[in-house]
């Protein structure tokens, strides 16, 4: 399968699903939809906890992959955004991770292999989605103690482990570690990643994608695209890229960054636009489009999709688009 | 080729990138505790503040890349390490550049690693511990995504000419390269800078060697960059900044025009390449390039006109021009003793009252000591010399002092009083009198009142002496539970102050567990004679104790919950199937061997200079905290020369022990028919007949998890049971070279002489354990004869080459020290020899041996690790001993709490 999606990364651009969380708040869901009978009873209050509904409700989770996929995906990321062991913590669920995480694979990976079924010519894949957790590893949360850190590599490295283990067990096919605002956090999850592989004698190919934060151009923590870059080419990636914080127009700039000096293919999912006063995203379909209509057609990106505030038909539109351009050439940099 | 590779990409909260086309790369060298003083003191007293403009100024001042080092004997590096790369972090004007993580401990790269968001430099691996540690360690610099500095160095030694330097960084490479896949263009090359101008004929050509290595590097290893530590070159030059600054910029410019692309350099040290005077431009150059036969003289020469005030080449005795003080305190730095009762003289009649020349120059002279031992520019051997001197120059003063002090009631202010002890049942006491001098170097008066001491007397004297601080030491593990008792008891008589622990078997888990809780005052575990220092100042420190000893309590805290939390890490079997999984030795292809004779054979005042051939020196050295290997240490570019001083003054004073007879070595060896009569307990029989039993020996067996095909060990597997029928024996010994020696260090105390009292300790011991080498090896080839064809160097007999084993009791395989006396009485040990078993069966004199022998070839050492409850109950049946009883004695091997 692997082999598989490099080839057809060569021949054209591949689409990325939208926004989760988007689509989970259309359900209006209650506290009773995130608790089955085993969590009847447990202590903290569990709604909002989107990555539990891959067990409680997993009705949900297929009907919303299976949307993306109408629309035109290739591929679906899981629902596990939070699926690590320090950001389930708040609700006291440690536990559930590797269920949670394995749950959210298998459903996703049976979505997809109906849909390849259907349409063999288009095969569709299942991205494991790692997030960076709530925590920081290269910021102090204190301000009056600049060298305390709330987390260290190593716990974030064992909680990645956790996760990557069940995603893989579970069936995905890529590992995307996704909205990096600490390239530390990252570098751990990609540690974790190759201690996994090493352990099962296999390997996935890795997506990585980070976070510029604002128009300062740079990550939560401070780096430069360029530096983010340079900070994480150590790994043989699948591909690098943005996501999230900014709309498709904000990001252009660092795409061109990352186009002209990565060796690895360029993904991006932007969010549709910046949101307004209210916390929403109002950039519609179309107006999303044309924002990345620009840059698919620089000729700068591999593999585009949508983050917060898209929906199926934001995908629908950006995978019509996708067809009409060529993916990047990796060139040869250094000549 | 070399034009396809990538650049090399660092990053900060910026991209580095250097390419064939950037200018030289600077690496600023300001914050690393070995570099400067400042930096060191500044982190010392945990002045971060301070530390991080450090950092600043040095990237405003044009560093591209900061080099952070924290090797420092007094500082706990890891912890440094990570503090300051934290707090750089939050320092955008700092964290801008790349960092290079720099030390030769790797424990504190992982964590710097585990520290830097960005893509940093290691500094640095190299293949001098061999291939699979520098294999293991690039592989994991590549998976943190750092580029490398790989050093010039290998199994052999530093690369000191351009052909090792070529050999040594072609094969690092090819590794790298080929093995690890590590990226070319990530390798950076440190070939060594060498000082050239020492007037040494084989450092005339060390800055070509360099060049010409660069340049070979350069073209021949595709990507690689390179990079050095420039101010090393103008070593011998030192108080010259004129000289020094012209040899660092010619050096660099014939080292860039080379290949050199990066490199660690002080901007302030350096001088404009054409603004150097040409005539000194030529002599340096020609010293550099090694033009001239007579080019150092020149220099030298040269360096002499433009220096403002001299140093340099001082004759040796021309130290003796200076001025009372200074004499003072050059004999203190350098140790020499020769002078120090005239110029003690000179001083008492210039100061008055006579304590002034105790708190005035000496002790300015034994602050410089302290100093430049904390700096890691004076070691241990040297310390204690100094202290020699110091002790010498104090007792020349005493009557003097007594005397006036009988008039004014004055005594003398010092840093603080510690009392140190060697706890009952135990005799070892060379790490505490290193403890000691250190101390008394930095000021404190120190209170030894020696081995074996008991709890009573210890609390008696710290009251009566109103000590602040109690140190106790000991090496064999029965000590622990006897420190645990002091603490007990400093707890019930109301005691508060500080209580140390150190020795060999005394760790922080073992103080944080036992001994912390049982004791509300201080308790702090002491690593090392270098920690010492730091640990009683801060425990007597008004403005920091409070801080200090808190850190210190919650440290120990979660050490216990983590202990706590940790105990079911490690799997244990029961003990009926560990007897399950026993080692099945092969006894269808071996007949064991009928020894020459059964029963004891005594060797009395055997012949020392037989001994002296069997001594292994490596842990000579480490026992005055000089690490490396003998005869390799010799090499250190750093320790080296202190080394062989070290080794000079040793084998001069083994010279006098054999002439003058200052030591007797007594041994004895016994072999005996043998059998075991079940899985861990071994008979002793009096002869052949095997009918009437001499003594029972009881072993342990291991009880950890084994992986699959791994048996759980106990010495008996190395024993033909008896129902086999198989004729086995086993042997026995002990040997001391210790009968003498008190006389002899009486003699050194009464002159005040620690180094000699160390020394002559550190060489009974040597002695000691090359005797039981040598007796191993008669046993092997004559006595019980299953070996008599072996022939082993001395190199392949420290490794253990041969055949058949010599384990210990109260060593890993066999960590029971109650099995001692069975074997003494069997052997007639304390009678015959002279070495008693103390309270604690440790052996006294010190410098003592005893074991048994197997010759089973496929008997080895091992480590019993922890055992469960039920063998222990099995054993105390077996022993007739009681349960608690045992497990005191155990108390280290057990995988269960008591109590």
């Amino acid at each position: 399968m692997s082999q598989n999606i490099k080839e057809i990364l060569k021949e054209r651009i591949l689409v990325l699903d939208g926004a989760m969380g988007t689509m989970i708040q259309r359900y209006h869901l209650d506290e009773n939809d995130f608790r089955n009978e085993a969590l009847q009873n447990h202590s903290h209050p569990l709604k909002g906890n989107n990555d539990l509904l891959s067990i409680t409700r997993p009705d949900i989770i297929r009907e919303i992959h299976a949307q993306y996929f109408e629309a035109g995906a290739d591929i679906a990321e899981t629902n596990t955004f939070s699926g690590t062991t320090i950001a389930q913590a708040d609700y006291k669920l440690e536990h559930l991770v590797y269920e949670l995480n394995f749950q959210s694979a298998k459903i996703a990976k049976s979505v997809a292999e109906e849909f390849t079924r259907l349409n063999p010519e288009k095969p569709r894949f299942v991205a494991g989605a790692i997030g960076p957790t709530n925590r920081t590893c290269s910021i102090s949360p204190d301000v009056n103690d600049p060298g305390y850190r709330a987390t260290s590599f190593d716990e974030l490295r064992l909680a990645y482990k956790h996760q990557v283990k069940a995603l893989i067990d579970g069936g995905v096919d890529i590992l995307l570690v996704e909205t990096i605002f600490d390239t530390l956090n990252a570098k751990s999850a990609i540690f974790a990643i190759q201690e996994v592989f090493d352990e099962i004698g296999k390997e996935l190919p890795i997506m990585v994608s980070g976070t510029i934060t604002d128009a300062s151009g740079r990550t939560l923590t401070g780096q430069t695209t360029e530096a983010f870059l340079i900070s994480v080419s150590h790994a043989p990636l699948l591909s690098i890229g943005l996501n999230c914080a900014l709309g498709a127009k904000e990001l252009r700039p660092y795409l061109q960054v990352l186009s002209k000096e990565s060796e690895f293919l360029i993904s991006a999912h932007p969010n549709a636009g910046l949101p307004n006063e209210f916390g929403q995203y109002d950039e519609t379909p179309e107006q999303m489009a044309a924002q990345i209509e620009v840059f698919l057609n620089e000729g700068l990106i591999n593999i585009i999709g949508g983050c917060c505030g898209t929906t199926p038909p934001h995908i629908k539109a950006i995978a019509e688009l996708a067809k009409k351009y060529q993916p990047r050439k990796a060139e040869e940099i250094y000549i | 080729m070399n034009h396809q590779l990538p650049p090399l990409k660092l990053s900060g909260l910026e991209p580095l990138i250097i390419s064939k086309s950037s200018n030289f790369i600077n690496i600023g060298e300001r914050t690393n505790v070995t570099g400067s003083a400042k930096f060191l003191k500044l982190i010392k007293e945990d002045n971060y503040e301070e530390a991080l403009s450090v950092a600043l100024e040095q990237v405003r001042g044009g560093a591209q890349i900061i080099d952070i080092n924290m090797d420092e004997g007094m500082l706990d590096g890891e912890k440094a390490m990570v503090k300051f790369l934290n707090l750089i972090a939050s320092e955008p004007e700092i964290s801008r550049v790349p960092v290079m993580i720099d030390s030769s401990k790797w424990h504190i790269i992982e964590a710097g690693l585990k520290c830097v968001q960005g893509k940093c430099i290691v500094n640095s691996i190299s293949l001098k511990a061999g291939e699979e540690e520098f294999i293991e360690q690039a592989k994991k610099v590549k998976r943190y995504g750092a580029a490398v500095i790989v050093m010039a160095f290998d199994e052999v030694g530093q690369a000191d000419s351009y052909e090792r330097r070529v050999e040594i960084c072609e094969r690092s490479y090819k590794i790298l390269v080929d093995r690890v896949k590590f990226p070319p263009q990530d390798i950076i090359f440190d070939p060594n800078i060498f000082p050239v101008g020492t007037g040494i004929e084989e450092h005339r050509n060390n800055a070509i060697d360099f060049f010409r290595g660069t340049k070979w590097i350069r073209e021949n290893l595709p990507g690689a960059h390179v990079s050095g530590g420039v101010s090393n070159v103008s070593f011998s030059f030192r108080g010259n900044n004129t000289v020094r600054e012209a040899m660092h910029s010619a050096f660099l410019y014939h080292a860039i025009k080379n290949g050199m692309d990066m490199g660690i350099v002080n901007p302030s040290m350096l001088e404009i390449y054409d603004n150097i005077d040409k005539d000194l431009l030529e002599k340096v150059e020609d010293v550099l390039l090694n033009r001239r036969d007579d080019a150092t003289e020149r220099l030298l020469e040269f360096a002499e006109q433009v220096k403002s005030k001299g140093k340099a080449q001082v004759k040796d005795e021309e130290w003796r021009n200076g001025t009372v003080e200074a004499r003072l305190s050059h004999a203190l730095v350098k140790g020499v003793i020769d002078f120090i009762d005239q110029d003690t003289e000179e001083a008492r009649q210039k100061y008055h009252p006579t304590l002034k020349v105790i708190e005035g120059p000496l002790m300015d002279g034994m602050n410089v000591v302290g100093d430049l031992f904390g700096e890691g520019k004076m070691f241990l051997p040297q310390v204690v010399k100094s202290a020699r001197v110091m002790k010498k120059a104090v007792a020349y003063l005493l009557p003097y002092l007594e005397a006036q002090k009988l008039e004014s009631g004055n005594t003398a202010k010092n840093a603080g009083k510690i009392l140190l002890a060697t706890v009952k049942g135990d005799v070892h006491d060379i790490g505490k009198n290193i403890v000691g001098v250190v101390l008394a170097c930095n000021n404190y008066e120190i209170i030894d009142i020696g081995v074996m001491v008991p709890t009573e007397k210890i609390l008696e004297t710290a009251i009566r002496e109103q000590v602040d601080i109690i140190g106790l030491s000991g090496l064999i593990t029965p000590s622990l539970d006897e420190m645990v008792s002091v603490a007990k008891e400093m707890q019930r008589q109301n005691f508060k102050i500080p209580l140390l622990i150190g020795g060999a078997t005394t760790s922080r888990i073992h103080t944080a567990v036992k001994i912390d809780p049982v004791y509300d005052g201080p308790v702090v575990h002491v690593l090392d004679a270098s920690k010492s220092v730091p640990v009683a100042s801060n425990l007597l420190s008004k403005d920091l104790n409070h801080d200090y000893i808190r850190e210190i309590k919650n440290e120990y805290e979660k050490m216990r919950q983590a202990h706590a939390g940790k105990k079911e890490d490690k799997s244990y079997i029961s003990y009926e199937e560990a007897r399950a999984n026993k080692f099945k030795a092969d006894f269808s292809n071996y007949v064991p061997t009928q020894p020459t004779f059964i029963g004891n054979k005594y060797f009395l005042n055997h012949d020392l200079s037989e001994i002296r051939k069997y001594i292994d020196w490596t842990p000579f050295f480490q026992t005055w905290m000089l690490q490396g290997k003998y005869p390799k240490i010799f090499e250190n570019q750093i320790i080296g020369k202190e080394a062989k001083k070290l080794f000079d003054d040793a084998n001069s004073m083994l010279d006098l022990v054999i002439k003058e007879n200052w030591l007797q070595a007594n041994g004895v060896v016994g072999l005996y028919p043998a059998n075991t009569i079940d899985d861990e307990t071994i008979e002793i029989y009096e002869d052949d007949t095997r009918k009437n039993i001499l003594k029972t020996f009881h072993n342990l067996r291991q009880q950890g998890k084994k992986g699959s095909g791994i048996p759980n060990i106990s010495l008996s597997d190395f024993i033909a049971p008896k129902d086999s029928g198989i004729k086995d024996y086993m042997g026995f010994f002990a040997v001391t070279t210790g009968i003498g020696i008190e006389a002899k260090l009486e003699q050194f105390k009464k002159d005040h002489d620690d180094y000699n009292d160390i020394m002559l300790k550190a060489v009974a011991d040597r002695l000691a354990e090359a005797f039981a080498e040598m007796m191993h090896e008669k046993v092997r080839k004559e006595l019980w004869a299953y070996a008599p064809k072996e022939n082993y160097d001395s190199e392949e007999l420290i490794k253990e080459s041969y055949q058949g084993i010599r384990p210990a009791p109260g060593y890993p395989a066999c960590p029971d020290h109650t099995e001692k006396p069975p074997l003494f009485e069997l052997l007639d040990v304390t009678n015959q020899t002279g070495i008693i078993l103390t309270e604690s069966n440790a052996m006294y004199p010190a410098s003592s041996v005893s074991g048994m022998y197997f010759a089973h070839p496929d008997a080895k050492y091992f480590g019993l690790g922890k055992i469960g409850k039920d063998q222990v109950i099995n054993y105390s049946n077996r022993k007739t001993q009681s349960l608690s009883e045992l497990e005191r004695w155990l108390s280290q091997n057990l995988n269960y709490e008591i109590d």
